[in-house]
């Protein structure tokens, strides 16, 4: 099938975005790569009477420096982000978050901000941008606000963000030196995860000094293990240790059941894989 | 509320064209229908299969995923802008030589993805192959020889 009818209008900046958002109201809907949007529209899930295009606005594209912390600008794509050298050397776990993520002819036009908008319990990125401690930057009429990430993931399919804002960029404290590794568990190629842990971890000789660790669909929003966090502080990256740290990682959690799996077999993987990626980020 | 088209321009295969669309028209349609690049194909409606695989300013992607007007000043090049003077694409020749297809159905958008890849990686491994070409189905290979087809043209490259 094919879209219905509406409206498109592609500002060159972020000022101009925002003026017609509030102009149309709910009647609009923002176009970023449209890897999830184009497939909704065509399916006549959802029929805005206007598209507002964020491609033409170069302000929003690519990655800098800022301290103590990178910046991804919402539109940057899943393949630029992944050869980004910064996000590699300050946030290596979204690099291999994002080489998780789709296929390349979808990394070519889906964007950061994008994925993190849609806000898919199963999306591949909430989970590591949650555990690297990522904030987010949005614009409306009333100007900006920056959330953290447990703020901005609300429910399935829901963020922080309101309808008359756009998300502009996330901001990333530096991980610098840390191992990081995603342990994404598919059925079949270029999927969404069933579950999915990404973890970073900072290790001193062989004993963890710090460790951050994210699961992805493991409840209607990314979440953030800190039970495992904590238990792994000063244990020796073995596999013993990162096991019984790693048992915690479903405490707390309300996995969905569906046809990929019920919920304590997402419970089960959940310390699997987090015992999988822990090992692999502190590159036991 | 009007509808309205809007006006794009987009260079396709070397050619550039001005044309009206309807802000809704998918790159793919337009491609096959205003511009007449029927070798670029629909195989899906849920942007998993790959057959409909386009460079748009070099880089691959899913032309049913993609609004005509997001491609406007864009380049675009289809499965019918690689041969050259009457001689195929190296990829085009290795799919041929090879085996790489069957029914031929997902053919334009393996090529075209697995030029993608090549240029991104001319020296690929197996794995990279078969993980560069996972946004491609094909119903009819068991994509064995499509997989040797990028291994030859990759080996012509050196
Ligand atoms: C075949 C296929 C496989 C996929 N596999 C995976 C996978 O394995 N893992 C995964 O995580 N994802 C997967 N995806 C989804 C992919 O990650 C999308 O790129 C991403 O979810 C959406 O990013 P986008 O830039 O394309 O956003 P769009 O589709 O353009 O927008 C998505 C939503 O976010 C809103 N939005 C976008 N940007 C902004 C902004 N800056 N401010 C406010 N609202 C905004 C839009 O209005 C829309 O509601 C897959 C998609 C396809 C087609
Ligand atoms: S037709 Fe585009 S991915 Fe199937
Ligand atoms: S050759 Fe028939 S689908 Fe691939």
């Amino acid at each position: 099938m094919i879209p219905a009818q509406f409206e498109y209008a592609a500002p060159t900046t972020v000022e101009e975005a925002v003026r017609l958002l509030a102009e149309a109201g709910d009647e609009a809907k923002i176009l970023a790569g449209g890897q999830s949007l184009l497939p909704v529209l065509r399916m006549r899930l959802n029929a805005p009477e206007m598209v507002i295009d964020l491609g033409r606005i170069e302000a929003l594209r690519g990655v800098r420096d800022d301290g103590d912390a990178i910046v991804v600008g919402a539109m940057t794509t899943h393949a630029d982000v992944h050869a980004d050298p910064l996000v590699r050397e300050h946030a290596a776990l979204v690099t291999e978050a994002v080489s998780h993520l789709a296929d390349p002819q979808v990394r070519h036009r889906g964007t950061f901000g994008g994925a993190l908008a849609h806000a898919d319990p199963a999306g591949d990125l909430g989970a590591p941008a949650l555990a690297l401690g990522a904030t987010f930057t949005m614009v409306g009429p009333h100007g900006s606000r920056t959330v953290e990430g447990e703020d901005f993931f609300e429910d399935l399919f829901t963020t922080a963000l309101a309808e008359d804002e756009i998300l502009t960029e996330i901001r990333i404290p530096k991980h610098t030196g840390w191992g990081a590794h995603y342990e994404k568990f598919v059925r079949v190629a270029h999927q969404w995860p069933i579950v999915a842990v990404a973890a970073a971890v900072r290790a001193e000789g062989g004993t963890i000094a710090e460790a951050r660790v994210g699961l992805t669909n493991m409840g209607s929003v990314p979440l953030r293990a800190r039970a495992v966090e904590d238990a792994l502080v000063g244990k020796p990256a073995t596999a013993e240790a990162v096991a019984e740290a790693a048992a915690l990682a479903a405490d707390g959690t309300q996995p969905p059941s569906d046809l990929n799996g019920d919920a304590d077999y997402r419970r089960h993987l959940a310390t699997v894989l987090t015992r999988r990626a822990v090992l692999a980020a502190a590159g036991a | 509320m009007s509808r309205t088209t809007v006006p794009v321009t987009i260079t396709v295969d070397g050619t550039r064209y001005t044309d009206e669309v309807e802000p809704r028209t998918l790159l793919v349609h337009y491609l096959r229908e205003q511009v007449g690049k029927v070798g670029t194909v629909v195989g899906c409606d849920t942007s998993n299969c790959g057959a409909c695989t386009v460079h748009l300013d070099g880089r691959s992607v899913k032309s049913c995923n993609v609004l005509a007007v997001q491609a406007d000043g864009s380049e675009i090049t289809t499965v019918e802008g690689l041969e050259k003077d009457g001689v195929l694409h190296p990829v085009q020749q290795a799919f041929h030589d090879c085996h790489g297809l069957q029914c031929g159905y997902c053919t334009p958008g393996m090529i075209m993805q697995s030029i993608d890849l090549l240029n991104e990686n001319p020296d690929p491994s197996e794995e990279e192959i078969r993980s560069g070409l996972e946004g491609n189905l094909c119903r009819c290979t068991g994509y064995h020889n499509i997989v040797k087809a990028v291994q030859q043209a990759a080996g012509g490259a050196r």
